[in-house]
């Protein structure tokens, strides 16, 4: 047995796993502090499973996106970058909203350093300088540092030395290195970096809250976060790593109502308090977003599921009467529950609406009673439109696909969107997400140096992928359903023999309980 | 007429200008950032037409030189360009009245407008390929008769060389070539310094602008959802480059990319949506040429560009990466590139291609049987 949380915005949703089938679920508020939202999970999912026997525990959170878009709870940070007398026309944080900079007292110095594409430095790294660096760093407070070197994805050492003479000089500072975070792509991998060192913090100390809050209820088994695609990372590796945590939760949700549907090629319709989620998911694995992706404003190019959000939920407040009338995106959010007509309060909002003509049966529905036909027919078609809108947009053909709509706000969704066929809404619609984060998937690596001689190319990133297979098959994925999601050739010119850094990730579903040896456990990222 | 460009054109113009740098000219992100930088210091830029410009002027152009991908890392310092500019004047002992592109393309658009910025100086709204090439004879201005050399190229370390190769331009690109391999793959060079009479009888007229009208044509059907292709066709067809034929949409599913000989080289395969058999890309810098099997779909000197295709925003060939979706489309060039002289200068034969150049609009009818 497995529990998967979701720790929302608004709303922390969990669900206890047993295999196919989901055991029981929760759904409460979200707490300031995460750890309280747990606790009251796993309080109320207790009595429906031994704490001992427990596979694992895994947790998809936006909290940390949350943080960042929110600018709280954020490290004063301090980004070294390694290229001079190059790089200096655009220094760190450049075209960051300014508010941002200021949440993490962000802080650019530009030193020597760097590679050229070929291996030669741009200048040899200055040790007195970077000392000089850090002893400024340590002046103003900050401890938490991001180092970036030119061409770093071929050539690291630099990285490595500058984080060794700046350990020495702030031996309690955390620092992030720009080529364990991301790709090719200078800015984009600095902001990267920025931002996992912005998070650290943050991430040391809900990690080290979870495993506590894990203690308390006697649960040994191991703790687990979701990233970006879908895959766990460890506790440890979360501490080091927040960052890769951002788009968990879109992945979830529409991993979660594949499981739930059967449909594993469908477009997905995540109805929140305030939002609503789009997005595609194909053979089981969200679609990616092509273009670089902005986050909080910032750009980055970390691989990210496609999803369009708009300003539309549960909470989601009506306006207007007649052709005036609009829904959203302003939202009173978790106080649906308390300031819905149908709970007893004095605002409109989608819900309302929604039991108002029958689509959900909720509260009390003789509060809205005095609703006109005309107004609550408005209101729908508004609600509906929006959301037509947007699975037309994310649609690449006019081939149907199935439609699964999930969320707490799944009780909005008429049961058909024209042009688009009927609407799935799987059991357990509600905790999709959480779900997902359960039957989370495993992943097969493959990051190393290959000479490829002439005509072997093929070949060889043939055998390189069916490599990272067989490493997430033996991590435990199912081997029918495992595929490669990324592939990344990095020339490493300096080299002989036309060497080539190659990173593969090949991902696919845990092999479900009863479908694997008992002694087996959970598949992680190492 | 002059016109004043402000930070605020440059979004558009740098989409308009990684459109037509057909898969090149360098990252059009980080060309932006360096004239939004240069104009927050210095203020706004005057761009004018060529009309506007003295017969007896002195139009010295500025670009980078080199390698895509090295762009991306190695960011530029940003003065390299000014002081290459300073350095060409100084050897020949004149004084430009403007600055101009060699080439309308990615970070090549964006260059001359941070040295216009930092020296004061206007810009001239033309260029000399009317799109992005690897080379710098590949110039209208080569295939009417004006001189690259002398070629100032300078470094981010304070380097400075000037090539004088003469009448040869094709030499002057292998010289210069060398240097910028040796200052790390990315260099900033001044050439064709030119009169403004020579710029009005080799240049291609009016390409910032266009850059800019795409740009803006491009984010108004995006903000309104309505068909990017339509929209781009739309304003395509009122300029000189007519024709736009939708190609391929599909995943990326391989990318061969390598910094050789101071370019980025390289291949990547699409496999289309409709399931039909793979489009293969070849590059050097830009697309080069689009194959499906050994039928070729669209040839250099007319346009390949790759774009999102949720957002149609280009994707350039050092950004390609596995599983991107992308609709691969292709645009006829000007008629003054598709001469007999213009194709010895930049035709497929120049890039070691054996396929004869047909222009795409003949290619696309055969494939579609229209």
């Amino acid at each position: 047995m497995r529990i998967g949380i979701d720790v929302g915005g608004t709303n922390t949703d969990a669900a206890l796993v047993n295999g196919e089938t989901v055991v029981k679920s929760t759904k409460c508020t979200t707490t300031a502090d995460i750890t309280h939202g747990i606790e009251e999970s796993l309080t109320t999912l207790g009595g429906g499973f031994d704490p001992t026997q427990l596979e694992g525990v895994m947790i998809g959170t936006t909290h940390f996106v949350n943080a960042l878009i929110q600018g709280r709870g954020l490290n004063p940070t301090a980004a070294v970058r390694l290229g001079l007398p190059s790089t200096a026309a655009l220094p760190p944080m450049v075209a960051w909203p300014p508010r941002l900079v200021d949440a993490i007292s962000g802080r650019g110095y530009l030193c020597h350093g760097g590679h050229e594409f070929d291996g030669r430095p741009i200048s040899s790294l200055d040790h007195a300088e970077l000392v000089q660096v850090a002893e400024d760093i340590g002046e103003r407070g900050i401890k938490s540092v991001a180092i970036t070197s030119v061409f770093s994805p071929a050539n690291a050492e630099f990285e490595v030395e500058a984080a060794s003479i700046i350990q020495s000089v702030l031996p309690e500072a955390s620092i992030s290195l720009s080529h364990e975070i991301g790709r090719m792509g200078l800015l984009e991998r600095e902001n990267a970096t920025i931002i996992n060192a912005a998070l650290r913090d943050l991430a040391d100390n809900i990690m080290s809250g979870l495993i506590a809050c894990l203690g308390r209820h006697g649960i040994t088994a191991p703790l687990y976060v979701s990233q970006n695609d879908g895959t766990l990372m460890d506790v440890e590796y979360a501490r080091k790593y927040p960052v890769a945590t951002f788009a968990s939760g879109p992945t979830n949700s529409m991993r979660g109502a594949a499981f739930l549907s059967g449909k594993d090629t469908c477009i997905v319709i995540d109805i929140g308090g305030t939002s609503t989620d789009v997005g595609v998911l194909h053979n089981g694995f969200p679609r990616e977003a092509t273009a670089e992706v902005q986050v909080a404003g910032i750009r980055t190019n970390f691989r990210m599921p496609d999803v369009l959000s708009i300003g539309l939920g549960g909470g989601s407040v009506v306006h207007g009467q007649y052709d005036d009338l609009s829904v959203g995106p302003d939202s009173v959010g978790y106080e649906v529950a308390k300031l819905a007509l149908v709970f007893g309060g004095d605002t409109i909002t989608a819900t309302d609406i929604a039991v108002a003509c029958g689509r959900a049966d909720i509260g009390d529905k003789s509060l809205v009673a005095h609703l006109s036909d005309q107004f609550i027919d408005r209101a729908m078609r508004a609600i509906d439109e929006s959301v037509r809108a947007t699975v037309d947009r994310v649609r690449t053909s006019s081939e149907p696909l199935p439609v699964v709509s999930v969320g707490g706000g799944a009780i909005l969704m008429s049961d058909q969107i024209p042009g688009c066929g009927p609407v799935l809404k799987p059991n357990n619609y509600a905790v999709a997400n959480a779900v997902g984060a359960a039957i989370a998937q495993v992943s097969g690596d493959v990051d190393r140096l290959f000479a490829i001689e002439p005509g072997a190319r093929e070949r060889i990133l043939d055998e390189a992928k069916q490599e990272a297979v067989d490493r997430a098959i033996a991590a435990g994925a199912e081997p029918g359903s495992v595929q490669i999601v990324d592939v990344e050739e990095v020339p490493i010119s300096y080299l002989p023999g036309n060497a080539s850094r190659i990173r593969i990730k090949a991902v696919g579903d845990i092999m479900s309980v009863r479908e694997r040896s008992a002694n087996s456990g959970v598949g992680v990222r190492a | 007429m002059s016109f004043q460009l402000d930070i605020e054109d440059l979004i558009d113009l740098a989409r308009g200008a990684a459109l037509l740098g057909t898969g090149g000219g360098g990252d059009p992100y980080i060309g932006r950032l360096l004239v939004e930088s240069a104009i927050e210091r210095h203020g706004p830029i005057t761009v004018l037409t060529v009309d506007e410009l003295a017969d007896d002027a002195i139009i010295i152009p500025t670009a980078m030189m080199g390698a895509p991908t090295v762009m991306l890392e190695k960011i530029p310092r940003g003065t390299a360009a000014l002081e290459a500019l300073r350095g060409l004047e100084k050897h020949l002992g004149v004084t430009a009245q403007a600055t101009m592109p060699i080439e309308c393309g990615g970070i090549n658009s964006m260059i001359p407008l941070t040295v216009a910025a930092m020296a004061g100086l206007p810009v001239v709204d033309a260029d000399g390929m009317g799109r992005a090439f690897p080379e710098l004879q590949m110039e209208t201005f080569s295939v009417y008769g004006v001189k690259a050399s002398p070629v100032a190229v300078a470094g981010d370390g304070d380097e400075l060389a000037i090539v004088d190769t003469g009448e040869d331009n094709r030499q002057a690109e292998w010289l210069a070539r060398g240097l910028t391999i040796r200052l790390g793959g990315a260099s900033c060079t001044a050439l064709y310094t030119m009169t403004g009479a020579e710029v009005k009888r080799t240049a291609i007229p009016g390409t910032l602008s266009l850059c800019l009208e795409l740009g803006r044509s491009l984010r108004v059907a995006r903000e309104s959802h309505s068909p990017i292709l339509e929209a781009l066709s739309a304003t395509l067809a009122q300029s000189e480059y007519r024709h736009l034929r939708k190609l391929c949409e599909g995943k990326v599913v391989d990318v061969e990319r390598r910094t050789e000989r101071g370019f980025t080289i390289g291949r990547a395969s699409v496999t289309p949506f409709d399931g039909s058999e793979d489009i293969e890309l070849t590059f050097q810098n830009e697309h080069l040429v689009a194959r499906r099997g050994s039928q070729v779909l669209c040839i250099v000197p007319d346009l390949i560009c790759v774009l999102d295709v949720e957002t149609g925003e280009p994707i350039t060939t050092e950004t390609m990466r596995f599983g991107q979706r992308v609709t691969v489309i292709g645009i006829s060039t000007p008629d003054i590139m598709r001469t007999p002289e213009a194709l010895k200068v930049f035709g497929p034969s120049c890039f070691g291609l054996d396929d004869p150049f047909v222009p795409v609009e003949e290619l696309r009818a055969v494939l579609t049987g229209v």
